[in-house]
């Protein structure tokens, strides 16, 4: 009974947990029904991706309206990876988030940061199981608006302004989004992602469709912070509070991108968008000039939030580099670094936010001698930037792997020199931190270690990022068939 | 010139639309910015319920000596939109106001000098 609804229960459990987290009374009741969702949350990710596995594909058509005419939900095996990286980020940082939130946000307003979280996690996962264009948007704008909301809660009072220029930015990219689902419903006359692709190469010369690609892809361009459309980026993650920062740097771009993928790749078909549009050549240069100029500005940072925001540009650029080759080992590259990517970023933010939690330090020479005083904050921070910079036995190295296979398959030259650099800029970015944390002596003696609540699912991250980095087996054979399944026949 | 008369109804949405963006995109006082934001998303909209009207259709409610029916799917949809943008303006005015206490204004050139002394 369970079994045939379960996609539906990913969506409407933490959209239910939310106003029971926003009504009880003090955090900490809140925070349990928050942390107990996301782990249900978790459970039934993982039971959908081993049912897809089996089954290839399953499909939900909401309160029994059949498709196309009704809303459908549809996974296979590339959004059943994308829902479990999320539910198992936030399975991951709401345990983290219990003590980190009690510093960080003002104790009244702990069971509405909840309850937010909850809204923004249920937002995230529709947008990943939807097959309904207007759907996606309705998700994408939950999730949005509640990220505008968990970005405002941070310490400083910058954190407003910055929430208030992501919601404008936001709100301009789904907009677009809206636009361009305006246009392509009424060339074809449908929402369902599978009836659409069916029908777009039947008026794929019409001016309409290609305006509805250029919104669509411009819209999701925003919210995927792809260079130069990254402005909003970097003070959202920086001003948030550390587990949001850690939340929405593993999950939200992530999404976005999954997202773009499904409209280049599923909806409108990689013919038309890389045949009779030439987006390859605009998404490749956009992506060398993200992963470059990210990179450099991360290196100019004195901020460490900041810096680990700008890396996130960069890190896109290579997940949209992948798209960008349009090749099917192009697609299975972006989505192992949209996994990889996730793990990193969510240890690294979470490192981060021990030591802001312990001692308030966010600017990097302000890490003098915490190798010593935080040890394990910072050995995490340590093994999750080498992840970051692409060393082998850690999850970055694989996913650079698969990314220069792609490239040289194609005889990118130049893209495989930018992959190279890109490296090494964030090998220049993380190193400078570790030398000062460990090479600088620092002048307070009372900092001590976090409390063993960040510490652990810091460390969980960490490690996965190690084992996932060894084992590579599962996730690479699950970006694999993501790939052949968006390059080849489609949803 | 028969062009443009056919198709007003788009050119009005892309006048709104731009309108909307220049009063966004302009560095400036923030409730201007809700406001263009809010111009925005209802030249969207409007584009919406253009489209969905069928030539010589009648308003979407079954009656028996009705043929032609105007598209009711766009308007439902547009419904949905508009609650979305509604909660939006309400988030970034709710917003507006913690910036105002915060930093006891709300043009942003302001407000960011404010930030950059320290």
């Amino acid at each position: 009974m369970i079994a045939e609804h379960l996609l539906v229960l990913l969506v409407v459990l933490p959209l239910m947990a939310a106003p029971i987290a926003f009504l009880l009374p003090g955090g900490r009741w809140s925070w349990l029904v928050a942390t107990l969702t996301s782990w249900a949350a978790l459970g039934l990710a993982i039971a959908i991706l081993l049912r897809v596995m089996a089954a290839g594909e399953l499909s939900y058509a909401l309160g029994g309206w059949a498709p196309p005419w009704g809303i459908e939900y549809r996974v296979d095996v590339f959004n059943a990876l994308v829902a479990l990286i999320v539910a198992a980020m936030a399975a991951a940082i709401l345990p983290y988030a219990l003590a980190s939130v009690e510093r960080d946000v003002a104790a009244h307003n702990h069971n509405s940061f909840y309850a937010a979280f909850l809204l923004a996690l249920c937002g995230l996962l529709g947008i990943t199981l939807t097959a309904d264009v207007f759907n996606l948007f309705v998700f994408l704008e939950i999730s949005s608006l509640s990220s505008y909301l968990l970005v405002s809660q941070g310490r400083d009072r910058a954190a407003l302004l910055a929430a208030f220029r992501y919601l404008v930015m936001g709100t301009i990219g789904a907009t677009f989004l809206l636009v361009g689902i305006g246009l392509l419903y009424a060339m074809t006359g449908t929402l369902n992602m599978p009836d659409l692709a069916q029908r777009i190469p039947e008026v794929q010369n019409s001016r309409a469709v290609h305006t509805a690609f250029a919104f669509i892809v411009v819209g999701l361009g925003i919210k995927l912070a792809v260079f130069p459309l990254h402005q909003w980026l970097p003070d959202a993650y920086a001003q948030a509070p550390a587990a949001v920062s850690a939340f929405l740097a593993a999950t939200a771009t992530k999404v976005a991108l999954y997202v773009l993928a499904r409209f280049l790749f599923t909806v409108f078909g990689a013919e038309f968008s890389f045949g009779v549009l030439p987006l390859k050549q605009i998404l490749l240069p956009l992506a060398v000039a993200g992963v470059l100029v990210g990179s450099v500005l991360a290196i100019l940072q004195t901020d460490i939030k900041r810096m680990l925001a700008y890396s996130s540009v960069a890190q896109v650029g290579y997940m949209v580099l992948g798209l960008g080759l349009a090749s099917a080992a192009g697609i299975s590259a972006a989505t192992l670094h949209l996994f990889n990517h996730a793990l990193m970023k969510a240890a690294l933010f979470m490192a981060v936010g021990c030591v802001v939690w312990q001692c308030g330090a966010t600017r990097i020479e302000q890490y003098a001698g915490l190798g010593r005083r935080m040890p394990w904050t910072m050995a995490g921070f340590v093994l999750a930037g080498l992840s970051l910079v692409g060393v082998p036995l850690t999850v970055g190295f694989i996913s650079k792997w698969y990314l220069f296979v792609a490239a040289i398959a194609q005889q990118a030259w130049l893209l495989v020199a930018v992959l190279v650099a890109g490296s090494l800029l964030a090998l220049v970015y993380i190193g400078r931190v570790v030398e000062v944390a460990y090479f600088r002596a620092g002048a307070d003696d009372r900092v001590q270690e976090a409390p063993w609540t960040m510490l652990l699912p810091l460390w969980l991250m960490v490690l996965a990022n190690i084992y996932f980095g060894i084992h590579a087996r599962f996730t690479v054979g699950l970006a694999e068939r993501a790939g052949a399944l968006l390059w080849g026949t489609g949803l | 010139m028969s062009l443009v008369i056919a198709h007003y109804n788009y050119l009005l949405v892309i006048f709104l639309m731009m309108c909307g963006f220049y009063m966004v995109l302009g560095r400036g006082n923030l409730v201007r910015q809700v406001i263009g934001l809010n111009i925005f998303q209802t030249s969207v909209f409007v584009f919406y319920i253009s489209i969905s009207y069928v030539d010589g259709g009648a308003v979407p409610i079954a009656m028996s000596d009705v043929e032609v029916y105007a598209n009711p799917l766009p308007h439902v949809l547009i419904l949905t939109a508009i609650v979305v943008g509604v909660a939006t303006t309400a988030l970034a005015l709710a917003l507006v106001v913690r910036i105002k206490a915060a930093y006891d204004s709300i043009e942003e050139d302001d407000i960011l000098e404010q930030d950059a002394g320290r």
